[in-house]
């Protein structure tokens, strides 16, 4: 513990001003921050403007296919004649929404469950981890087509009832429920690792002193899981969500790539990137602005949870 | 030990079993019929389609024959999809394809991940740090289905001893290998890097630093070992990922592997693939995190009290 | 140990690789064969089972029918495995004399109680042939095939001797021997099928290679699942000195992309289908290899008349008047297919009702009168496609072309295959696409399918005056008057509009220069007997 302490500490800083110096030395950790502000702010604020102005991302216009970049259109447009550019930024807002949302589902449930499975030990702690061990094998393309013919239609009836009774905005409602059956596959299916993660931490946690005292005061297991345990998890956690959110971002990808992606004619990268890849030979163009804005993301992404497990905490990078 | 394997391989077992169960009932809840094609099927014939795959049972009966006729005969059931090819031929004979690509592609993301990862800890937050790990986690960065097209249009295209897909000759397994295999290049490069930077700072490290021991001899005599460490533990897993994840790859390529048969098996419904498929997938699962639990045991003495 | 050598081949395979200078494809038109990509892997080869064309594309280098097709014209019969064939006056009893120097690729002769077991096979009531209706125009077929009569000798398929197959019919057909080309007419080898079960055993090991013998120019030489499909030439073959190739490699390419870049990279001869967006890149460079022909085949979009708002001629013929069949074609297909004004493609002397074009004031008209001005009330559907790349983007442009042009909403649903079938099938859908490709040169083929209980019908609606024309063109032996007849069924059929046509169909591939003797047919399947491949 003390031998990899680095000199500043003794001038009293706490961990998360350390952290924070160690980050920002870590060129391209920052880089990748701003990027990812950037590119959020791009899709949530940029994409919302360019709708008031009036441009859709749906208006197809056939006699206008491919035309390369104008004032009109910023990035040409695509094989309906749609602006590139309000699709991908649109697209954005899916891609991320999913990935985002399920980093926060897959990381709730893997801290319950991982918690629980590290703090407990011993042989239900096995066989919870087995159990995930097996789920891995799982083949989620099955889970997804299951979701979606399951609960779509229930999602839409409550979306419309959303947008009949309390005025909601109908487009929207309906773009965003139909990401549900992808939100849920991929987190059915991302929790298990994040379990694996925090059960490792949580193992070595349970035997650590504090613990024992804790538990020793006759503090309940879940005061001492939550309030004690939790706080020292929550570096790893931090850092595997960073890395968790590309990776979610390439599933859904790869779920539109077996045609299993959002309804059209709204837009994912997924999707976008897809359709791309058809024209590679013939209109570069499709794939490259896509696939650009969607690995610069995912680039961006990486470096940062690169960056905070450097400065969180160096010795993560076992895991 | 053996007793620890014992349970361990019985736990695998139990839960290989619930997700077949559980892939039996999911993949008969979506509607589709495993036999349904654009040439519409008479009324008549809906049950004399069935019949030779005992489809016309009811679940509880065709699932007690299933795993009545694993365990005794070891007959994965047949296929629908493929008239009459029994499951287990289907997987003997796509998976030591899988697994040759696998190797390949493990042999590939090993040569790009430990050198990238070396240098960026050797050189932490230099140019070389960042432009080596750039390099390395391109392959999580770009979809594997940009990346294929874009190998067979810039290499495979340019050089004709290299086919764009196909699985004719030898080379043609290095497209697909690399584009497998990049995607696992940026964990090895990410840990390995870990792994180092974790060594590096050591007191011996520093010490044989300090006493101006070449960096090269440092490496090979001291650091490299025990800072792949956590590499080696990574590898059980991410060869099964390899394995289970093809199916894009495989498309792209061409690849008559077991990926194209998964992806098959799902969207035609046929029932006995996928769950043959699934099961096979849960051992070889369950298989390669027993042998890096064990690996881990072996050299770590404290864990093995732990589990 | 099987990886350990694979891997030793692959590794000492890839220095012998970087020596080899010639292409993939000049190789094989050097040894004769022909390479092409088929697609998918077939889901078998017992063509009593199958029903798709690329199993059909396999089966017709293997087997062959009593009539073949010829390479370059439509509608003519060759002799296949008859050598000549005979009608009585009204066309309902047709007498083949098969080929005296008929073999199977065993050296087995061909014989009539071949056509006879096969026939019979088909139609056994526990054989699952999905295609067993093809063989319906045989008198006493349709009973015992739906066991309304177990004997199996009251087919109307009979031996007179050796040589000599005398077919009866339930009605004048005129156009039999085109019907024999289609690959459900084909003999199986009796005595080889018969080794491996018994005549009603389906998923037999009689299609293995090494155990199928087959009577048609090739023959099954290896067939590796996912990998390739290779046929070689059958040496016993009545006509073998017509065939010149030595053998067809089949590919089951799934991915029309990887297809394409295998194709440019000289890998295969010939590919399966072309993608939309490659054929302008075709057309700029390599216009002397695409190759867009005619196909008889139609894209339409069947309509739920369960669902109330559909359920209105009116909103049917707006709906379809909205679509801009021109635009999409250009804009989209990319692939000259042709703007379809009825159900059945053109071909031969059939006209076709023009019921269907383009005109977005009619469609605002008939909306209107229909009760929903703009599109005002409208309510929202469900267009259902499938996964494919093709059918989402038909979809999408079908989406906005009825909001520009009728104000109305659609939500698209994609499915993967066999759901969105099922939900066809259950007629669980508000509108959905669908498409259609001939057996055989005869409007039946795309008229037969929308009567009652139809199996592919689906749309919930079904007419009695239809029906009546249909039956009463069977029993029609004129063949101009029986095309009148067909013509005023298919009126009837897009007045009501239950099936809304968009398009029909044409073939778009890559086919290298060397491959002679592949010329357009109609119903593109290209008889291999006749191909062959020029060497330098």
């Amino acid at each position: 513990m003390s031998s990899a302490l680095p000199a500043n500490l003794e001038k009293g800083t706490s961990l998360w001003k350390d952290a924070r110096h160690r980050l920002f030395q870590n060129k391209l950790a920052v880089l990748g921050l701003l990027v990812i502000i950037f590119i959020f702010s791009a899709c949530f604020i940029g994409g919302p403007i360019m709708h008031k102005m009036g441009i859709d991302p749906n208006k197809q216009d056939l006699s206008n296919q491919f035309s390369g970049p104008s004032s009109g259109h910023l990035l040409g447009t695509d094989q309906l004649g749609r602006d590139l550019l309000i699709r991908i930024l649109d697209g954005g807002q899916i891609s991320l929404l999913i990935a985002v949302l399920a980093t926060c589902l897959t990381v709730s449930i893997g801290i319950v469950y991982g918690g629980i499975a590290g703090y407990v030990g011993g042989r239900l702690g096995n066989t919870m981890m087995r159990i995930v061990d097996g789920l891995l094998a799982m083949p989620f393309i099955i889970i997804v087509i299951l979701f979606r013919e399951l609960i779509s239609a229930r999602v839409e009836i409550a979306g419309l009832y959303l947008t009949d009774h309390w005025d909601w905005n109908r487009d929207l409602v309906i773009r965003f429920s139909n990401i549900l059956p992808l939100l849920i596959a991929i987190a059915a299916f991302g929790w298990l690792t994040m379990s694996r993660i925090v059960r490792t931490s949580a193992a070595s946690l349970a035997q650590q002193e504090f613990v024992e005292a804790a538990r020793s005061l006759g503090l309940s297991h879940r005061r001492i899981l939550f309030r004690h345990m939790l706080p020292n998890m929550l570096g790893p956690i931090i850092i595997y969500a960073t890395l968790t959110i590309p990776s979610f971002i390439l599933y859904e990808a790869t779920l539109s790539f077996i045609g299993l992606g959002i309804e059209p004619p709204n837009s994912s990268w997924g999707t976008l990137i897809k359709e791309g890849a058809n024209f590679l030979e013939t209109k570069p163009a499709m794939i490259y602005y896509p696939s650009l804005v969607f690995s610069m993301t995912l680039f961006a992404f990486n470096f940062l949870g690169d960056g905070l497990r450097d400065a969180l905490d160096p010795k993560a990078a076992k895991d | 030990m053996l007793r620890t394997i014992l349970h361990r391989l019985l736990q695998t077992l139990i839960v290989v079993f619930v997700l077949v169960s559980f892939t039996f009932i999911a993949v008969r809840l979506i509607p589709g019929n495993p036999f349904a094609d654009e040439k519409a099927m008479q009324p008549h014939l809906r049950e004399r389609v069935a019949e030779p795959f005992g489809l016309n049972a009811s679940y509880p009966e065709q699932f007690g024959l299933y795993w009545k006729n694993i365990l005794t005969k070891g007959d994965f059931g047949l296929s629908t999809s493929l008239f009459g090819r029994s499951v287990n031929e289907i997987i003997a004979h796509s998976f030591p394809i899988s697994l040759t690509l696998g190797i390949f592609a493990m042999i590939i993301a090993l040569l790009i991940g430990i050198p990238s990862g070396v240098l960026a800890a050797l050189r932490k937050n230099s140019m070389i740090d960042y432009g080596s790990m750039i390099f390395a986690m391109a392959g999580i960065c770009v979809p594997a289905f940009v990346l294929g097209p874009l190998l067979q249009l810039w290499i495979a295209r340019n050089f004709d001893s290299l086919n764009v897909a196909g699985w004719e000759r030898p080379s043609d397994i290095l497209l697909p290998a690399f584009t497998l295999g990049v995607g696992v290049a940026a964990y090895v490069a990410r840990l390995t890097r870990g792994g180092m930077l974790d060594i590096l700072s050591q007191d011996y490290i520093r010490t044989a630093r300090a006493k101006g021991v070449p960096t090269f001899t440092i490496l090979r005599r001291h650091a490299l070992r025990p800072a792949l460490l956590p590499t080696v533990t990574f590898l059980g897993p991410a060869f099964a990922a390899i394995i289970t994840g093809s199916f894009v790859v495989e498309t792209v390529f061409q690849v008559p592997g077991m990926g194209q048969h998964f992806i098959t098996a799902v969207t035609s419904k046929d029932y006995f693939l996928l769950q043959g498929i699934v099961l096979f997938y849960g051992v070889l699962m369950g298989g390669a995190n027993l042998l890096v639990d064990i690996a881990l045991a072996a050299m770590n003495p404290r864990l093995r009290e732990g589990s | 140990m099987r990886i350990a050598k694979a891997l030793l081949t692959l590794s000492t395979g890839l220095l012998i690789a970087s020596c080899e200078n010639r292409t993939s494809v000049e190789k094989a038109t050097e040894a004769g064969i022909l390479v092409i990509g088929n697609s998918n892997e077939p889901k078998g080869l017992d063509l009593h089972l199958v029903s798709g064309v690329l199993e059909s594309n396999i089966i017709r280098a293997l087997f062959e029918g009593l009539c073949v097709e010829h390479p370059s014209e439509d509608g003519i019969a060759l002799p296949g495995a008859a050598a000549s064939w005979s009608a009585n006056d009204d066309f309902t009893v047709w007498t083949f004399k098969l080929q005296p120097e008929g073999q199977w690729s065993d050296g087995v002769p061909v014989t009539a109680h071949d056509f006879v077991f096969s026939y019979q096979r088909m139609l056994h009531p526990k054989i699952p042939a999905k295609y067993s209706d093809m063989l319906y125009f045989i008198k006493g077929a349709e009973d015992y095939n739906k066991e309304r009569n177990p004997d199996p000798n009251s087919i109307g398929a009979r031996a007179i001797d050796d040589h000599t197959l005398e077919i009866t019919l339930r009605g004048p057909t005129p156009f039999l021997p085109e019907i024999t080309k289609h690959y459900t007419w084909y003999p199986v080898p009796r005595h080889i099928v018969l080794e491996y079960g018994k005549i009603y055993s389906a998923f037999t090991d009689w299609t293995d290679p090494g155990n199928m013998e087959s009577n048609g120019p090739f023959k099954l030489k290896s067939w590796n699942p996912t990998h390739h499909i290779e046929v070689e030439r059958n040496l016993h073959y009545w006509d073998a000195k017509t065939v010149s190739l030595n053998g067809i490699r089949y590919l089951p390419i799934s991915n029309t992309y990887t297809e394409s870049r295998m194709f440019l990279d000289d890998q295969i001869h010939m590919t399966y289908t072309l993608p939309p967006e490659m054929i302008p890149y075709a057309q700029e460079h390599m216009p002397e290899m695409l190759r867009q022909e005619p196909y008889v085949g139609v894209r339409f979009m069947r309509v739920n008349t369960l669902n109330k708002a559909l359920d209105d001629p009116r909103v049917r013929h707006a709906l379809a008047a909205a679509i801009n069949q021109s635009a999409l074609i250009d804009g989209v297909l990319r692939g000259g297919q042709l703007p379809a004004h009825g159900i059945t493609p053109p071909f031969g002397d059939y006209v076709t009702p023009n019921a269907v074009n383009f005109d977005p004031e009619k469609a605002r008209k008939l909306l209107a009168d229909a009760g929903y001005p703009g599109g005002k009330g409208f309510p929202e559907f469900k267009f259902l496609t499938t996964d494919r790349d093709a059918g989402r983007r038909n979809a999408e442009a079908f989406q906005a072309m009825w909001k520009e042009h009728l104000g109305i909403n659609i939500r698209i649903e994609q499915r993967e295959w066999t759901t969105y079938l099922q939900r066809q099938y259950d007629a669980d859908y508000d509108i959905c696409a669908g498409g259609w490709i001939g057996d055989y040169l005869d409007p039946t083929t795309f008229l037969e399918m929308w009567i009652k209980d139809g199996g592919n019908n689906n749309t919930a609606w079904s007419s009695k005056e239809y029906e009546a024309k249909l039956r009463e063109a069977e029993n029609t032996a004129d063949a101009k008057r029986r095309l009148e007849i067909l013509a005023e069924a298919e009126t009837i059929l897009v007045t009501d509009l239950p099936v809304i046509p968009v398009y029909w169909y044409t073939t778009n591939y890559l086919l290298r220069p060397e491959v002679e003797g592949w010329e357009p047919l109609l119903l593109n399947n290209h008889p291999f007997k006749f191909v062959r491949l020029k060497k330098n």
